[in-house]
């Protein structure tokens, strides 16, 4: 379910690194707890974001909810995908439906992050408060 | 998370039905209920154009019993009931003494000496209790909402799903009217009232049917491509149908008048709980009105954000969210009443920007009225 060469954060973003590119969104289980998603807000590309900030919101018909950036960096590219297609994020939250690209400024916060099998664990346990 | 556990929760009949389908469930008001099953747009959608079937065994219902039922009935409820035939229902406001809403309910004429109330869940034990207290009349109130489990089907084809189970006659049963009778074998109270703005029928019945009423139910809806349906696509239907949620909309500190309720507020069968202040405003004015918008910005205005003409903070959201069947986004606001025009432009202040939106008339979705029957 979660991929494993992916890094997460508590607050249930997701981001894949490839060279120093970090590619950002949200896990199966963030779209889950939203239900259908209506809309996404996201940076311009150039805006310099940090780990832990909010850096936009998706909307679903129930509720909005904001989204932190596991890394701190600067946004390349937001995917142009969600503009008109954001009931994407509930089908392919972990591939297509990804949020920014961020040119990452400091590869170390990634060690801060939580692993795939730890993520894993870590829903379950959410899970249980259903 | 300052939420109760799931264990401290109170449940209907149906929870593990709702388990089994795999319903997401949420803390409504201390009850433990299915707020989706397959998603909010896609169970939307099915009551807009079929059938929806929803749980709603939280609702409180309150009995009123005695010789002078009627007159505690007209007592704390803003509506006149002296105006009700049996079989007959009306929407009503239970009014605090200065005029505002304990709750907002259902009043359904049993017999002259009987009303069955239907009442918010979280607000049953306070409702009863406000009754209680201001019960000086020869009557009786029992809350009786543990003998009841309530399921409501809602949609265009509610009548075609529900007649093959049941003997009654539903043609007569007019909208918010009500009959006794079997539903699949089970004694029921029929009635044809909703929350979402359809044609539909909310059933009630002894809880210890619950399961076997859901599944025939379900079966007699499957070919009519009706779904189970959660407290998510209920809130969506009922703001698309303009109708108000307590603790939204309206609450202890809003009267009548600023909700747009005056349909329901009768000054004529003064006086009653409230009726003295409700007076008053009427020839004062009122503060605020309850508006319906729209957004002219891809975001949504949702319950408790500020709304703004030209800079100056005016008002709040009481509901917000995407309308499903309009494709915008729609919501309900207290604004000034120089200020309620439909057309009149106003800001919604979301996350610290503001954001376009109109007032636009309420209700914003009715459904076609059905073509005239054949007598």
């Amino acid at each position: 379910m979660y991929p494993a060469d992916y890094r997460y954060t508590k607050d249930h973003e997701w981001i894949h690194v490839d060279g120093c590119v970090g590619t950002v969104g949200i896990t199966d289980y963030a779209q889950q707890e939203l239900g259908d998603v209506v809309f996404v807000e996201m940076p311009k590309p150039g805006s310099a974001i940090k780990a832990g900030q909010s850096f936009g919101t998706v909307e679903s018909v129930k509720a909005v909810s904001e989204i932190f950036s596991p890394v701190s960096g600067e946004v390349m590219e937001a995917n142009p995908l969600l503009t008109d297609a954001p009931e994407k994020i509930n089908q392919d939250p972990h591939k297509s439906a990804w949020l920014v690209k961020l040119k990452l400024s400091d590869p170390g916060e990634l060690s801060a992050l939580m692993d795939a099998t730890t993520y894993e664990a870590y829903v379950a346990e959410k899970a249980k408060e259903h | 998370m300052s939420t109760p556990a799931a264990t401290e929760l109170r449940k209907t009949a149906l929870n593990a039905v709702h388990r089994q389908l795999g319903a997401r469930m949420v803390n409504f008001g201390g009850w433990d209920m299915p707020l989706e099953y397959s998603g909010i747009l896609a169970e939307h959608e099915a009551v807009r154009t079929r059938a929806g079937l929803f749980d709603v065994s939280h609702m409180g219902e309150l009995e009123i019993t005695g010789p002078e039922a009627e007159k505690l009935v007209q007592w704390v409820s803003c509506n006149n009931a002296a105006k009700l035939a049996i079989g007959q229902i009306h929407y009503s406001g239970l009014m605090t003494s200065r005029g505002t809403f304990v709750d907002d309910l259902l009043v359904h004429k049993i017999s002259p000496t009987h009303f069955l109330l239907c009442v918010n869940a979280s607000n049953q034990d306070a409702d009863f209790a406000h009754i209680a207290a201001n019960n000086k009349f020869d009557a009786r109130v029992e809350n009786t909402g543990p003998r009841f489990s309530q399921l409501a089907i809602q949609g265009p084809r509610s009548e075609e799903i529900l007649q093959p189970l049941t003997p009654v006659d539903l043609v007569p049963v007019r909208y918010y009217h009500f009959t006794f009778g079997k539903v699949s074998g089970i004694d029921c109270l029929i009635a044809r009232t909703g929350y979402t703005g359809e044609d539909g029928f909310e059933l009630y019945f002894d809880p210890q049917f619950s399961e076997k009423m859901w599944h025939a139910l379900t079966e007699a809806g499957k070919p009519h491509g009706m779904i189970p349906c959660g407290l998510g696509a209920r809130n969506t239907l009922r703001l698309e149908a303009g109708m108000c949620l307590y603790g939204h909309e309206i609450d202890d500190a809003t009267t009548p008048w600023e909700a747009g309720l005056a349909w329901i507020c009768k000054m004529e069968k003064a006086p009653f709980l409230g009726s003295e202040p409700l007076a008053k405003q009427k020839q004062d004015g009122i503060p605020r009105k309850l508006v319906g918008f729209e957004m002219l910005d891809k975001r949504i205005g949702r319950d408790g954000y500020p709304v703004s003409i030209a800079g100056r903070e005016v008002g709040t959201v009481t509901s917000g969210c995407p309308s499903p069947y309009l494709k915008k986004n729609i919501g309900m606001a207290y604004v000034p009443p120089d200020s309620s025009a439909v057309g009149t432009a106003i800001d919604i202040n979301i996350r610290g920007q503001a954001a376009a939106a109109r007032i636009i008339p309420l209700p914003f979705y009715k459904r076609p009225q059905p073509q005239s029957r054949i007598q």
